[in-house]
């Protein structure tokens, strides 16, 4: 059942997987990806892992209990939304700080950043949540 | 933005890969066991990174070649979920 090269890759394509949904969030700004694609790609990872060893080692992987990871990423995503009603526009405006960056360079953020962190967030939440009870039913007799 | 010659070839390996998997499709309907369909299924997905790849040749954008690192990352864990649930129904 175990099949050991299946282990080792997912040892081994978990970072590399969570590296690119990085990635793929971090560049959702201005081009193709965002939140929602790179929490999947987070996702796949750990249920790579959780198919190469078990549901419960990929829940230790995780670290933090899945239902309090969908409601840090909800509050979030709501929280980046109200930051505009305070500045006195509309709820979700985007509202952007310059930062002062490297060598007088200056640095862009934004809330509509901190709310796809939210959006990546509830989506490994609840994409991990459906599959680890699926996967946790099946290996109850 | 990319020359005559390499969109002209471009668009030929668009047309093989296609014919690629018009014939994976093919063993997709026909196969007559459930591991031959998934060994099908797994490659359809590997044909259209390929194919993504070149349309990112043939479009000069980058961009494409994340989509098709992507499918091929993803497809991968589908064959190895499919192949599991398979060994499980066996072992019934």
């Amino acid at each position: 059942m175990r099949s050991i090269i299946l282990s080792t890759v997912a040892r081994a394509m978990l970072p590399i997987l969570i590296m690119f949904s990085l990635f793929l969030l971090w560049r959702g700004h201005n081009e193709p990806g965002g939140g929602f694609t790179g929490g999947l790609v987070a996702a796949a990872g750990v249920i790579l892992f959780s198919l190469a060893y078990s549901p419960r080692a990929a829940r230790r992987v995780v670290r933090v209990d899945l239902k309090t990871l969908t409601g840090f990423g909800l509050l979030m995503a709501a929280g980046s939304g109200t930051v505009a009603v305070f500045a006195g526009k509309p709820f979700l405006t985007g509202v952007w700080w310059k930062l002062a960056g490297p060598q007088g360079s200056t640095i862009e953020l934004g809330t509509p950043f901190f709310f796809d962190l939210g959006v990546y967030l509830v989506v490994i939440g609840v994409t991990l949540s459906i599959l680890f009870s699926k996967a946790e039913e099946e290996e109850r007799p | 933005m990319t020359s005559e010659l390499v969109r002209n070839a471009s668009l030929a390996a668009l047309g093989v890969l296609a014919l690629a998997v018009l014939v994976a499709m093919v063993r997709l309907v026909k196969g007559p066991s459930l591991p031959d369909r998934v060994v099908a299924v797994d490659l359809v997905g590997m044909l259209a990174a390929g194919m993504i790849g070149v349309l990112s040749i043939y479009a000069g954008n980058g961009v494409y070649v994340d989509v098709a690192i992507v499918i091929a990352l993803i497809s991968f864990l589908a064959t190895v979920a499919i192949a599991r649930y398979i060994e499980r129904r066996e072992v019934r």
